[in-house]
């Protein structure tokens, strides 16, 4: 069980060699590991086994429509901000089959899809990504219907965190409430401490899991020197951060402003591409098909990653209820900073910043919603 | 046994890649002639029985009036009519004649143009006779040809999206390229092919024409300012889907007349 609360201060230190044992133990307890390693010019999740796989001396360079590796001029391992990819890809696959059923003499025989059995360690989960696992334990666990393919994932999963030391031009975790400090519910918390002497990392304990994981490393007792030294780690990333923005006006005004011009003028520039969902960490729409064999006897019902920018995504007899883009965005923004907190008691976004650089044309969602929300209303524009 | 639903294949302006698609589809091939009669299929077959038929796949474009003539009867034959890769959805790469003067082709490439007669244009299908389901791609991907013909099958819709590349590309877990400054069409081509360009780290060509909602004019501008040129621009949006409405539309707006620069 792990705790939810802000973990007491631990005490344990671990050298940059100790790390791959931690990785040795995390597969010799029967996890895949998954992590952070460079990849077609990105930094990427995958398998990993060995630390040589960590992007050791790269960073992430990120503007809106822009992300560029750079390397470092030290060799972090953990020094850079967030990639394309999320932790939602294993949680919450891009694909999943949900039952298969066969012609019978009376019907059909459906078999439910078998419950997953992978079980994951994802090592360098930052406090943004910690809150966006959040809220899609809350969406797909936390209702009257329970996401069972989802929970036994996560219920099998492992988290190693990683406290971050290096926001990107697009982050603004702060501003949401969600870092850099990771405070969520993780099994270690690694900060990296370097510097020319050394390349060491403290390690916090969330939960029995990571208690026992720590017991079995050579770890050494932190010493209040290594302590003050993780903390000015999170302060310097705190100031680093990309931008600010003041969310706490968007839930209301964003309702209250559906028909403000800038909606019509986003659209004129979104491409309705759909890509900022689909690296958002907790957007979490899916569409199902349905697949038949030729012979027609055996049919099964996949489930797909979906986007409300799509045409799809709203059709109902009769056509899309959504028509144009300016009403897709709208959705989309209002849905994530404020319809959300009425359903799900929170805000959708965690301050990751992904919409913003993965979008071809750079659309940045805080500067929109800034300027939807400003404190001068707006005079009334073309409806979407 | 009843009768298996008859299917037909025809052929107009084209290459005929797409209908060896169905060809290749070998593993399936045997399970799918025990779904439904190939009752019309020259490419794989002499025996050659009359219609009616069921289901009409048809591939190519029109370009002659001798073809605006037989779609009329092909569609006449077929209970279910289905067109198959640009050529039949938007009229092929032998659409760009519907941006110059044939003539000036028909000079340039026969040694004896009088023998000629062709069209001004190549149309798709959908200009002439109607249609009931456009399958994309330049060529089309086998396994959505086989999903079109099963959903017929089983009395069912298709899924076919028509998204954009980009969901694709994010469901397989590619890194996007645009954002990575290759020019990429992506964002405004239709779904179908699997996202593969990007997977190799190349730009989408936009072989699926375009997606549901193109906003190819800010695509166009994204590509301008990751330094494409004007004459780059018109030939981004004037390939294989050249005749689709919103890609003929931009790729307009990138003619020397209409201030492009010249070639």
């Amino acid at each position: 069980m792990r705790s939810d609360t802000e973990t007491p201060r631990a005490a344990a230190r671990i050298t940059r060699v100790a790390l791959q044992a931690l990785i040795d133990a995390l597969i010799a307890r029967g996890y895949a590991v998954i992590g952070p390693t460079v990849r077609d010019g990105a930094i990427v999740y995958d398998q990993l086994s060995t630390t040589a796989e960590l992007p050791a001396g790269w960073t992430d360079e990120q503007a809106p429509g822009r992300y560029r590796l750079q390397r470092r001029d030290d060799d972090a391992l953990f020094g850079f901000a967030v990639g394309p990819h999320s932790w939602k890809r294993y949680l919450h696959p891009p694909m999943e089959t949900l039952w298969t059923a066969r012609s019978s003499a009376d019907g059909f025989d459906f078999s439910a899809a078998p419950s997953p059995t992978e079980k994951y360690a994802f090592l360098g989960v930052r406090a943004c990504e910690l809150q966006a696992i959040a809220i899609q334990d809350r969406v797909f666990q936390h209702d009257r219907f329970r996401d069972t393919a989802y929970a036994a994932r996560r219920d099998n999963a492992l988290i190693v965190a990683v406290h971050c030391a290096q926001p990107a031009s697009t982050c603004f975790c702060s501003s949401m409430q969600s870092g850099p400090k990771a405070r969520g519910a993780f099994d270690l918390a690694l900060t990296e401490l370097l510097d020319a002497e050394r390349h060491d990392f403290l390690v916090e304990v969330g939960s029995p899991a990571g208690a026992e994981l720590l017991d079995s490393l050579a770890a050494a007792e932190a010493t209040r020197a290594d302590l003050d030294a993780a903390d000015a780690v999170i302060a310097q990333a705190e100031r680093r951060m990309g931008r600010t923005i003041d969310s706490s006006v968007f839930r209301e005004r964003l309702r209250d402003r559906a028909e403000h011009p800038r909606w019509t003028e986003v659209a004129d520039r979104c491409l309705s591409c759909g890509n900022c969902t689909m690296v958002c960490p907790t957007c979490f729409c899916t569409t199902v098909e349905d697949h038949t064999d030729l012979s027609g006897a055996q049919a099964e019902r996949v489930r797909k990653w979906d986007s409300c920018f799509t045409m799809e995504f709203s059709y109902i007899h009769g056509g899309s209820v959504r028509q144009s883009t300016g009403a897709r965005y709208r959705q989309w923004m209002t849905h994530k900073l404020s319809s959300w907190v009425d359903q799900f008691g929170s805000s959708g976004c965690v301050g990751c910043g992904r919409c913003i650089a993965w979008c071809p044309v750079g659309i940045d969602i805080a500067a929109e919603a800034t300027a939807i929300c400003a404190d001068t209303p707006p005079t009334p524009g073309a409806t979407p | 046994m009843t009768p298996r639903p008859r299917l037909a294949v025809w052929k107009f302006a084209s290459c005929d890649g797409c209908q060896l698609s169905l060809l290749d589809c070998e593993d399936e091939l045997l399970s799918l002639a025990d779904a439904i009669e190939i009752a019309n299929f020259p490419e794989a077959s002499s025996a050659i029985s009359a219609g009616p038929y069921d289901l009409s796949l048809v591939e190519g474009s029109i370009t002659t009036a001798h073809d605006a003539e037989r779609i009329r009867e092909v569609r006449r034959q077929s209970k279910f009519l289905v067109t198959i890769g640009a050529c039949a959805t938007a009229g092929g790469i032998q659409a760009l004649r519907n941006f110059a003067d044939i003539n000036d082709f028909v000079a340039a490439v026969y040694a004896s143009p009088q023998y000629i007669q062709t069209l001004a244009t190549s149309t798709p299908i959908s200009a002439h006779v109607a249609v009931d389901f456009e399958l994309r791609g330049c060529p089309i991907n086998k396994l959505q040809l086989l999903e079109v013909i099963t959903a017929y099958l089983a009395g069912r819709k298709p899924a076919i999206a028509a998204h954009s590349v980009c969901i694709e590309c994010k469901q397989r877990g590619t890194v996007c390229v645009a954002v990575q400054g290759t020019p990429c069409l992506g964002p405004v081509t239709h779904a179908g092919c699997g996202a593969i360009c990007p997977a190799y780290r190349r730009g989408c060509y936009g072989c699926y024409g375009p997606m549901e909602t193109p906003n190819t004019a800010a695509l166009a501008a994204l590509l301008k300012s990751q330094g494409a040129s004007e004459r780059e621009l018109l030939h981004a949006f004037r390939s294989f889907n050249a005749g689709a409405e919103a890609f003929a539309a931009q790729s307009r707006k990138h003619e020397p007349a209409a201030g492009g620069e010249s070639p």
